[in-house]
């Protein structure tokens, strides 16, 4: 036993999730490499789904492309596979046309900031409901291993090979300031309270942006050093984070370093889809 | 005997599924798991919990514990 196990809640026992009500068996298995966090990031969010109570037509899943962005091929839901960088334009468009959906729009810490940073910023300061996760393995894995705007101060990427010069986003802290009313980050590690997270996300009428914390151990793993799947988990994943919760009784010298996880911003602010709705309705009468 | 009356859980692993990252064999709090050339393979059945932390972490949707 090399990893830390931390049970998260005890009343979970013996009840295993039907993850195949939501799959499309013929996908499967994925085409993820051995203990890529993308696949438990997915089963967290399934969990979620499902505790949300919405049918599987109610909800659009949508993403853009790279590793991450593979998760909408393996599910049963209304889905897209678009263009890096975009899925958050395609997500914007599908809402749009019907308000009615739920779209989670499912990205890398690449897509979504590096080609569709602008993209990011601007969905978050219209506040369009939709649930935008993002998968930040801290590289771009699809590609091979280069650095990602999520890449830590000197770690080794293909395209960093003495160490990382650029400093990192905090994405929590930019989709915050950009505007959007419901920010929260979890970990795969951490997967019941990423359910929870999710979940919260996906019912936040808004956009809301999670942060998901992953392991690729192909690129960013291997590339720095760590012994397995496992060692990165614990020290990205567990000994990198604090709950938001607990950071108050911490000492700030505990919190160097780390990201928050948890809740870390919700506002109530108008939402897009009907703000528009409103005007054009107001709009009509005066006619 | 009580330790021969308990009632064992079923552990279902799914080979074709398993990519032998090794996940659920570091995070099971029991070492109820060991691997067996590239896949999971159960070591101790009677020491397992039925925590469930082997399948909430497993990224291949290849392994799930019954009561
Ligand atoms: C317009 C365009 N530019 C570049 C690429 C190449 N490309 C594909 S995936 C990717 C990065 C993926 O990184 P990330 O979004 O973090 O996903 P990950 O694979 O790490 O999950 C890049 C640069 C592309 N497909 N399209
Ligand atoms: S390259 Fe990295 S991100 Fe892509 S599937 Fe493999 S482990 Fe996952
Ligand atoms: S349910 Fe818990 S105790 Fe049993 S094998 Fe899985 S991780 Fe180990
Ligand atoms: S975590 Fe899943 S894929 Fe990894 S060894 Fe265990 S059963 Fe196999
Ligand atoms: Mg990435």
């Amino acid at each position: 036993m090399s990893g830390t196990a931390v049970v998260e809640k005890k009343e979970r026992v013996s009840v295993p999730f039907d993850y195949n009500k939501y799959l499309r068996p013929n996908k499967l298995p994925h085409i993820w490499c051995p203990g890529c966090g993308h696949g438990i990031v997915l089963k967290a969010m399934l969990r979620a789904i499902d505790k949300t109570g919405f049918s599987k037509d109610e909800i659009c899943m949508i993403s853009g492309i790279g590793c991450s962005s593979r998760t909408p091929g393996y599910v049963d839901f209304n889905t897209m596979h678009t263009l890096h960088g975009r899925a958050l334009s395609f997500a914007t468009g599908v809402k749009f046309a019907n308000p009615r959906l739920k779209v989670i729009v499912v990205t890398g810490d690449g897509d979504a900031l590096a080609i569709g940073g602008n993209h990011f910023i601007h969905t978050c300061r219209r506040n369009i409901d939709m649930t935008v996760v993002v998968m930040t393995n801290a590289t771009y894995g699809m590609t091979g291993g280069q650095y990602s705007p999520t890449s830590p101060l000197e770690t080794v990427a293909t395209t960093s090979r003495y160490g990382n010069i650029e400093p990192p986003f905090d994405t929590c802290e930019m989709a915050k300031a950009a505007g959007a009313s419901f920010v929260a980050r979890g970990t795969a590690y951490h997967t019941l309270e990423l359910e929870k997270t999710l979940h919260d996300a996906i019912m936040h009428k808004g956009t809301s942006v999670v942060d998901v914390i992953d392991a690729c151990p192909t690129y960013f793993g291997r590339a720095n050093k760590f012994k397995s799947t496992t060692h990165l988990m614990d020290v990205v994943e567990k000994d990198g984070t604090v709950n938001v919760k607990q950071a108050d009784k911490l000492p700030p010298e505990k919190l160097e370093g780390k990201f928050l996880r948890g809740l870390l911003h919700k506002v109530d602010r108008p939402e897009y889809c009907e703000q528009y709705e409103n005007l054009v309705m107001e709009k009509a009468k005066a006619k | 005997m009580g330790e021969a009356a308990k009632k064992l859980p079923r552990i279902v692993i799914n080979e074709k599924f398993c990519k032998g990252c090794s996940i659920c064999v570091d995070f099971c709090p029991t070492n109820v798991l060991e691997m067996k050339g590239s896949t999971v393979a159960v070591k101790d059945l009677g020491a397992c919990t039925r925590c469930q932390l082997c399948d909430l972490r497993c990224p291949d949707f290849a392994i799930q514990v019954f009561d």
